[in-house]
């Protein structure tokens, strides 16, 4: 598996509850409470009305491949070629991600495939957030 | 809003080479030594500036190495278009009083590293939480990522990608500074080694060391000065987002869409009057993404629109006619080697001199889809 002691994210007050969520393998988004629609990255307020409620929800953590390429260039601890991907989820964010579970070519990744999250931990403190083909259509 | 035509760029430098090196120069050093040719060619001394803008170093190292005491700086550094950006701060400034002659320098050490900053994100960024971890490694795979969602939108192929940088290539041929002159095919280009797929290495932007510099001021002032004016007809800047993943659209830059028009507007022109264009291309994708979100074509074109040779020198729509970040030149910000072809063009003065060019375009894009600014440019006053 890749070694992202390099890169490793670090929450911050905004995005604890997210990393959080991860660690438990629930995928944990923000939406507008009067809306509903979700937003990306965490933030304590919804871009499109800053004066709205906002709510922390578990996502369905389903979503299709919107675009990727393949790397070739890999940093420390990463085996290349490997995908760097966009996810849309359902709930309509976007996220990049690494794809697991997948080979690594243009013929296993089809855009508009679905995917699943599948956390993928790395330490105690750090889960990450990568997805992997949906096991059921 | 400025009125069109009301600042012109009076001095213009380039520190281009075909080896792509400066190892003599640090990265200050070639904003300075950028800015001190420019000054020359202007007949001016550090005196005569009383305003700074730069990108890649602060306003503050550039005004002190050069001995410049500013009225008006503008440290605006959002990428390789801030230049763009900083020549509309500049006409406001001026048009304003702030300032009445401003030196714009750029200087990047891209290749050799010398005094050069780091470009690491913080572990709590929000490119480091939700981009870094993915494990990129610069700009090639990750300005990339939005592409394979635009060519499955509009049937674009790896071909079409090919194209560009073959078109771009015939340009490099005739331009001396150029690092990459010998001609290639779509196949060449197909043939070249894969950096992020679909992206090979003919696709991707060279690495260079390189730096340039323009002095703007009144033009009711520009006939003091012994360079042929080039006078700023509209500018326009916007920007979208830090995060590439975070695009609206995959299909379309936001802040182009924003950054075009806005600059068309203020000039008073339509895309009929543009004689020459410049759409900054880190990447072969760019070339396309721009033609289309400045209204050039229609959505989907731009790829056909290169392939029958529109682009060409002969074409009705001269592009990237320096040979573009792709062949000639790129330090990592290449939207001031744009705008230096732009002046050129309207000069006169280009290596691959389009005739009769009146009103030139450089358009810039700023981080990866980030940022965006775009320049009008014209040898006429309207």
């Amino acid at each position: 598996m890749h070694d992202y002691s390099k890169v490793l994210p670090q929450a911050t007050p905004e995005t604890q509850p997210y990393w959080d969520g991860l660690k438990e393998g629930k995928l944990m988004l923000q939406r507008n409470k009067e809306t509903g629609r979700a937003y990306f990255p965490p933030r304590p307020f919804d871009p499109r009305d800053p004066f709205a409620e906002v709510e922390w929800f578990e996502a369905s953590g389903k979503g299709r491949l919107l675009s990727y390429v393949i790397s070739h260039r890999p940093p420390p601890g990463f085996e290349a070629p490997f995908a760097i991907a966009v996810v849309e989820t359902d709930e309509g964010v976007k996220m990049m991600t690494n794809i697991i579970d997948c080979p690594q070519t243009p013929e296993a990744l089809q855009l508009d495939m679905r995917l699943e999250l599948a956390p993928t931990k790395v330490n105690d403190e750090v889960t990450l957030p990568t997805w992997r083909p949906a096991k059921e259509a | 809003m400025p009125k069109p035509g009301s600042v012109a760029i009076v001095g213009a430098a380039e520190l281009v080479s075909p080896e792509g090196r400066f190892p003599e120069l640090s990265q200050l050093g070639l904003h300075a030594r950028a800015a001190i040719m420019a000054m020359k060619e202007a007949g001016l001394k550090p005196s005569d500036i009383d305003g700074v803008a730069c990108a890649g170093a602060s306003p503050t190292e550039v005004a002190f190495y050069l001995g410049i005491t500013p009225t008006y700086v503008d440290g605006t550094a959002v990428g390789g278009c801030s230049f763009m950006i900083h020549v509309r701060h500049a006409v406001a400034a001026i048009e304003s009083g702030l300032a009445k002659t401003v030196l714009i320098t750029h200087g990047e050490s891209g290749r050799s590293g010398i005094g050069r900053g780091g470009f690491g994100f913080a572990r709590q960024s929000l490119n480091a939480q939700f981009e870094g971890w993915t494990g990129p490694m610069g700009p090639p795979t990750m300005f990339t990522v939005p592409v394979l969602r635009y060519m499955k939108t509009y049937g674009v192929t790896e071909e079409h990608l090919a194209m560009v940088a073959v078109v771009q290539r015939e340009y490099a041929a005739r331009n001396p500074n150029a690092m990459m002159k010998d001609p290639i095919t779509v196949e060449d280009v197909l043939n070249s080694r894969m950096i992020a797929y679909p992206f090979r290495l003919l696709m991707c932007c060279l690495v260079t060391d390189g730096g340039g510099a323009l002095i703007l001021t009144s033009s009711d002032r520009a006939k003091d000065f012994p360079t042929k004016p080039v006078y700023i007809l509209g500018t326009g800047e916007s920007v979208e987002t830090p995060m590439v993943s975070q695009m609206e659209d995959f299909t379309s830059s936001r802040a182009f869409r924003v950054a075009g028009p806005r600059a068309f507007q203020e000039a008073g022109i339509t895309h009929d009057d543009v004689d020459h264009l410049m759409i900054y291309d880190a990447f072969a994708h760019l070339p396309l993404y721009g033609l289309e979100d400045l209204g050039f074509v229609g959505r989907g074109e731009a790829a056909q629109f290169i392939w029958e040779g529109n682009t060409r020198a002969d074409g009705k729509l001269p592009l990237n006619t320096n040979g573009g970040g792709l062949s000639y030149t790129h330090s990592g910000m290449y939207g001031m080697y744009a705008l230096q072809e732009s002046v050129r063009q309207c000069r006169g003065t280009a290596p691959a001199q389009i005739p009769g060019v009146k009103v030139s375009v450089a358009h810039g894009v700023g981080g990866m889809f980030a940022a965006s600014g775009t320049v009008v440019l014209s040898n006429e006053r309207p």
